[in-house]
């Protein structure tokens, strides 16, 4: 008899694929639902750097030692889509050379690789960066094709037969009695018919979205959509990536990917992240910390201007922290509602092991006792996301 | 802003299964620096929710939202409404040709994501080798490497002529992909994977597929090439003496 418990989880962002992933190797019968294609929301929209760890070393230490440590293991397990050129972070000012201190310390502290290079070293790795840089560091960061990371994940549930229903919108929930959700209600959206799903734990995997859709079982996660706007440049302009040496700011990273170079981000909050205008005021402010950073992209066309939703984790929330980086919501616990669980927040360098311990949680409440797998396995390869789902 | 808006008529191939497809017209007001998808995600958004199409990246490396825009295949995350239409003109959008249609804009990648995966292509190269081999290389530094052009959008596949009349054939990106992987090492098994009737020799030369491709692949100077190592393969093994198993006989 088949007695794998039943898993839903909704998004198939880099939380939903890494999770479907972990609990697929687990032996949980698993099945992703998901409005639109893989990564359409925020995960697709990130900027594609692979932290080292470097911007949080002096504001979250735990946070860094997360991301050098899944930066190590992702080189391994998933080195088909990812960029390894390392990266640098430049002082260009006083204040830049302050904050130094603090980052050389923090970085050693959470176990990150840094080499302090002069001027000259730096200009001659990246003869484009401003000559008004006084020192720097390197530093292993990395950068990475946004949807093809997902996809690896994807393609290793799907090798290992979970099953990603894309196009299909969850509109509501099935409760039994007045406190257990059994099943999930979803619109197939390629035929317009109406499907349900059962289960015996749904997690609630949608990221800037997770109020919206607790909100349909009654429920209330205090997530706040707060975009950053993102601009890409026909060129690549080095070979890098490039950060500010300083507290993390508005438009202080520049990152290479195939032939062209990012600049992020800012951050506001909005009410529904379904539609995001682009402001063109914050365009034009990324447009003059680019040229700050590297003098040529002054002339360089702009090839794409895009904004990303991360999902801000209210104040005062009753949710579990797994980690400084996510927040993982039993509502068991904190709203008396058995066989649902929200997960949100985190960040693409740290989904595995963000993946990794919310199975934990779920293996736990279903009884099952298998242990993570996925620090050691390499990823299926993404191409087979498609032809095996 | 202060600049002017537009007011564009989005026509809208619309179908699921089971329906006649049709073109459902949206009036617009945009911005004519704005991209074809932004308006797209716009009118899904405000406008009609059962509207379905791909996207993820918004600026041109996940190669998920191509479409034909007034005819012509189009990456739309980067293709300003203003370089394909006018104020008070029309932006007709139709999903890509030479792929199963899943409904309205969303296509089935299955078939093309399987002949990219048997080329054992590698998203990510050595800088040397991303790019074209008539580019300058930018930084003559070997252990440097880079994410390579092809996006695997599947613009090539819609726009070429031969996919249209053979559903077997590779395709250009995979055709593409194939020479670049021979590129950085030769095996016998690519070759084998280019050298018949549905791989390099199923090419028009109708350079359509580097003419729509938006990330520089230039996939038909590729097949050119590609063909150009299939013959000198077949050349050279004409007049290789089997050494081995000479010594046995």
């Amino acid at each position: 008899m088949n007695t794998k418990p039943k898993v839903i989880i909704i998004g198939a962002g880099f939380t939903g694929c890494a999770l479907a992933y972990d609990l697929t190797l687990r032996g949980c019968e698993v099945i992703v639902l998901e409005r639109g294609d893989i990564a359409n929301g925020t995960s697709g929209r990130t900027h594609g750097l692979l932290h080292s760890g470097g911007r949080y070393c002096v504001s979250d230490q735990e946070a860094a030692s997360e991301c050098i440590q899944e930066n190590i293991l992702l080189r391994k397990i998933s080195k088909q889509c990812i960029e390894f050129n390392g990266g640098l972070f430049i002082a260009m000012d006083e204040s830049d050379m302050a904050y130094s201190e603090h980052f050389a310390s923090g970085a050693e502290k959470c176990g990150i690789p840094i080499e302090r290079l002069s001027k000259e070293q730096i200009i001659k790795l990246e003869p484009n960066i401003t000559p008004e840089v006084i020192f720097g560091y390197s530093i292993p960061d990395g950068s990475f094709d946004p949807l093809r990371l997902a996809m690896g994940f994807a393609a290793s549930a799907v090798v290992h037969h979970a099953q990603f229903f894309t196009y299909h919108e969850v509109v509501g929930f099935v409760i039994n009695g007045t406190a257990k959700l059994s099943a999930v209600e979803v619109i197939n959206r390629h035929s317009g018919e109406k499907q349900v799903f059962e289960c015996d734990l749904c997690i609630n995997a949608t990221g800037a979205w997770a109020g919206k859709v607790s909100e349909m079982a009654g429920i209330t996660v205090p997530v706040l959509p707060t975009p950053g706007v993102m601009v890409s440049y026909g060129q690549r302009v080095t070979q890098r990536v490039i950060n500010r040496l300083c507290k993390p700011d508005d438009g202080d990273i520049i990152i290479p990917q195939r032939r062209m170079s990012v600049i992020g981000t800012t951050s506001f909050e909005v009410e529904n992240a379904d539609y995001i205008p682009i402001e063109k005021e914050q365009v034009e402010k990324m447009n003059q910390r680019a040229a700050k950073l590297v003098p040529l992209l002054k002339n360089v066309p702009t090839r794409g201007v895009y904004m990303s939703a991360r999902p801000l984790i209210g104040g005062s929330s009753s949710g579990r922290s797994l980690s400084r980086t996510f927040k993982c919501y039993d509502h068991k616990e904190s709203d008396g509602f058995e066989g649902f669980v929200t997960i949100t927040g985190g960040k693409a360098t740290t989904c595995r092991v963000m993946a990794e311990k919310t199975a934990d949680l779920v293996c736990k409440k279903l009884g099952v006792s298998a242990k993570c797998e996925t620090q050691e396995r390499v990823l299926a390869d993404y191409h087979e996301y498609y032809p095996f789902n | 802003m202060s600049e002017p808006k537009w007011l564009v008529d989005f026509q809208i191939l619309r179908q699921h299964p089971g329906d006649k497809p049709h073109f459902k017209i949206y009036p617009l007001e945009v911005d004519p620096e704005e991209n074809v998808l932004d308006a797209i995600e716009r009118i899904w958004a405000k406008k009609d929710r059962t509207l379905t199409f791909r996207h993820a990246c918004h600026h041109s490396t996940c190669g998920v939202c191509g479409m034909r825009v007034n005819g012509v295949e189009k990456l739309t995350c980067i293709t300003a409404i203003k370089s394909v239409t006018k104020n008070g003109g029309i932006v007709r959008v139709e999903p890509l040709r030479n792929f199963t249609v899943l409904s309205d804009l969303v296509v089935d990648m299955g078939p093309f994501f399987r002949h990219m995966g048997e080329t054992r292509f590698n998203s990510v190269a050595p800088v040397g080798y991303a790019s074209l081999p008539f580019e300058p290389d930018p930084t003559n530094s070997i252990p440097l490497e880079r994410l390579v052009d092809c996006i695997e959008c599947g613009l090539c596949i819609s726009a070429c002529p031969a996919a249209t009349t053979n559903a077997e054939y590779s395709g250009p990106a995979a055709l593409a992909a194939i020479q670049l992987m021979l590129t950085q090492n030769f095996s016998p098994d690519l070759m084998a994977l280019a050298d018949h009737d549905n791989g390099a020799w199923r090419c028009h030369s109708a350079f359509e597929c580097s003419e729509v491709c938006p990330s520089n692949v230039d996939p038909a100077w590729r097949i050119m090439n590609l063909r150009r190592r299939v013959v000198a393969h077949r050349f050279k093994s004409l007049f290789k003496f089997p050494k081995q198993e000479k010594q046995h006989a």
